[in-house]
């Protein structure tokens, strides 16, 4: 196949006039309405903060965590082609949960499974978000016995609720979109400044006189 | 002239001078004998090869397994304890949330139960029914096993070309259902609705490609030296003590004994259709994968088989007293509001006596029974859910195999923990 460089579709310029634009912006030899109308173009200014949550929210690594029914409707979103989680970033299964950004609950969380969750969610370095996948998790939906801890949140703090016994994969994926938008809109960082949970530490930390 | 590729590889290496060592090993500890030591390791109950929270307690010696032991428990939910607490039509619900790869089987189990307390008819087109979507789900449960257990040995690939499969049969299952998992499609005497238009000639594009999708997983796996030499001769038990444990379903038949139950007690008039019971003849992992890809197969053939020779008929019982009336009789019978209202507050009674019915689930014989004192909720519901007991086998077929090995071993044993644990 031979490579023809050519017009951009839709664009008026050609290519070589674009490049040549871009060369004179650089060097500075460009300058009043030019310069103008190269920047309203060509350039995007944004902060910092809102490009990081940007490049954040499109790569996001959820931990391969799966429970119980939710977890296969977890793994038809991760796995089947029709769902691609990839489109949004989200494709990349860690195992580990230092490497992990994203824990799903996926399915029942037994007051036996609890301790184990928590130590997950505590091993995973911030920033890091929750979904409560499906009714369980969320509320122990039908559940209401000695078994389950009626709704993960008891325990940890969860970001987005996803209803549905078991979710469809397309509720996953809003869940997973309704997350990427409280990345962009709410970039403050650790879970307790976003819960507002200073001072609940459990621990001593290291030359702290007081705990607060 | 010598080969150099034939002379020891010390004496090639004359860089390498051990002279100034005066005999003495260069690394301290080497001159003590060699020590052997037991080594515990942990798996679970998050990891990513235990197919759910499973932890198991690995021994091993050097890589080779010595001993396993599971502890289980992790996503005990008290489903059966949560059944006596609802109406027999409402405990359904629960039972199908069992073993989560098996709903129509779980429901199916626990409806017959009901049927056999309440000594309760289907109707042929009803049964027939049954059978089509158990079977469909016996190939969705398959495809699962086959794209996470692949997945255990490397191959991915067959995790996206099973699930591609998968997602059909649970387009079929929304379209009959309005759900695509737990679909609650099986009811005390008979399934909720009859097929709508168009389904079965969905059904019947999707059967006919699946024998072609068959040949290509396994013109994928079949002449794949790795698939093939992880999987052949690994984790065999002898059928005799496969039997002592309880174990059934493909695990038994990969090792050679024919225990069906569609075949040995036939039920929900399995005894209509004709298929084969595959077997294998070794009993190692090898034989499980193939013992479970020609029951693909054969379950392609009665759904076929039951699409042909679908009665017509109702396709759920008559009886008011135990089935909700037609929606279009409330408008215009009194009777029927009543027993509609009285279905819905407070469900059907069903008579003292208890009940135990066995299917043959993709995982083996899967029983639900059922203890009823008279009132409207069960007394006590078990199943007797095929992972659980097949998970006894696991030590006997992990122990002294390499812990790559023991990987393929638990993938191959398929166990669903949300039936094990319950």
């Amino acid at each position: 196949m031979e490579v023809v460089r050519g017009k951009a579709p839709g664009s008026q310029e050609d290519f070589r006039a674009r490049q040549l634009s871009a060369q004179q912006m650089l060097r500075g030899d460009l300058d009043g309405q030019g310069l103008e109308e190269y920047v309203e173009k060509r350039l995007l200014l944004t902060k910092l903060e809102e490009a990081q949550s940007w490049a954040r929210k499109n790569a996001i690594w959820p931990l391969g965590f799966g429970l119980a029914c939710c977890a296969i409707e977890m793994i038809t979103v991760i796995g089947s082609p029709r769902n691609d989680l990839s489109r949004f970033g989200a494709e990349v299964i860690r195992f580990s949960p230092r490497q992990a950004d994203l824990l799903i609950l996926s399915g029942r969380v037994s007051i036996k499974m609890a301790p184990i969750i928590r130590r997950l969610y505590e091993q995973m370095l911030e920033p890091k978000w929750v979904i409560a996948m499906g009714a369980c998790s969320s509320s122990a939906g039908m559940f209401n016995n000695y078994a389950l801890v009626q709704g993960a949140d008891k325990f940890l703090p969860v970001d987005v609720y996803v209803p549905g016994c078991p979710p469809r994969p397309e509720a996953l994926m809003y869940g997973i979109m309704k997350l990427q938008d409280k990345i962009t809109n709410e970039p403050e960082l650790g879970w307790r400044e976003r819960y507002r949970a200073e001072g609940t530490e459990e621990y001593r930390a290291e030359g702290s006189e007081d705990i607060a | 002239m010598t080969d150099p590729l034939k002379t020891p590889y010390r004496e090639r290496e004359k860089s390498i001078s051990l002279d100034a060592m005066n005999g003495e090993s260069p690394i301290s500890g080497m001159e003590l004998e060699p020590e052997t030591e037991m080594l515990t390791i942990n798996l679970g109950p998050h990891h990513p090869a235990t197919h759910g929270v499973l932890r198991l307690l690995c021994t091993l010696e050097g890589e080779t397994v010595q001993n396993v032991q599971p502890i289980i428990g992790y996503v005990h939910t008290g489903i059966e304890k949560s059944c006596e607490d609802q109406e027999y039509w409402k405990a359904i619900t629960f039972v199908e949330r069992m073993d989560y790869l098996a709903y129509y089987f779980n429901a199916y189990a626990f409806c017959a139960s009901v049927e056999n307390l309440l000594d309760e008819e289907v109707p042929p087109r009803a049964q027939y029914l049954r059978v089509i979507h158990m079977e469909l789900n016996r190939v969705a449960s398959h495809l699962f096993w086959l794209g996470t257990g692949a997945l255990d040995i490397g191959a991915i690939t067959m995790l996206w070309w099973a699930l591609r499969e998968r997602d059909e049969l649970l387009d079929l299952f929304e379209m009959s259902s309005g759900q695509r998992l737990h679909t609650r499609y099986f009811q005390v005497g008979g399934v909720m609705e009859d097929l709508p238009p168009g389904w079965e000639a969905k059904c019947r594009r999707f059967l006919a490609e699946m024998p072609n999708r068959i040949d290509q997983y396994e013109a994928l796996l079949d002449e794949n030296e790795i698939w093939l030499r992880r999987t052949k001769n690994t984790g065999i038990v002898p059928v005799e003590q496969l039997l002592g444990l309880g174990v059934s379903g493909p695990l038994l038949r990969a090792a050679g004994n024919p225990w069906d139950l569609r075949k040995a007690m036939p039920y929900c008039s399995y005894e209509d259709f004709e298929f084969k019971i595959p077997v294998g003849t070794v009993g190692d992992n090898y034989d499980r994968y193939r013992v479970r890809m020609a029951e693909m197969r054969e379950s392609v053939k009665i759904v076929e088989q039951a699409l042909d020779g679908l009665p017509e008929g109702p396709y759920i019982t008559g009886n008011r007293k135990v089935a909700l009336p037609p929606r279009h009789e409330l408008a215009t019978s009194m009777e029927a509001l009543i027993h509609h209202f009285k279905l819905v507050t407070e469900g059907f009674r069903v008579p003292p006596g208890e009940a135990y019915v066995p299917v043959e689930s993709p995982r083996g014989e899967l029983g639900c029974f059922v203890l009823a004192d008279g009132s409207s909720k069960p007394a006590r519901v078990h199943m007797r859910d095929p992972s659980f007991v097949n998970l006894q086998a696991l030590k006997h077929m992990g122990e002294g195999t390499v812990i790559a090995d023991f990987i393929a071993c638990l993938a191959m044993l398929d166990p669903i923990l949300g039936g094990i644990d319950r």
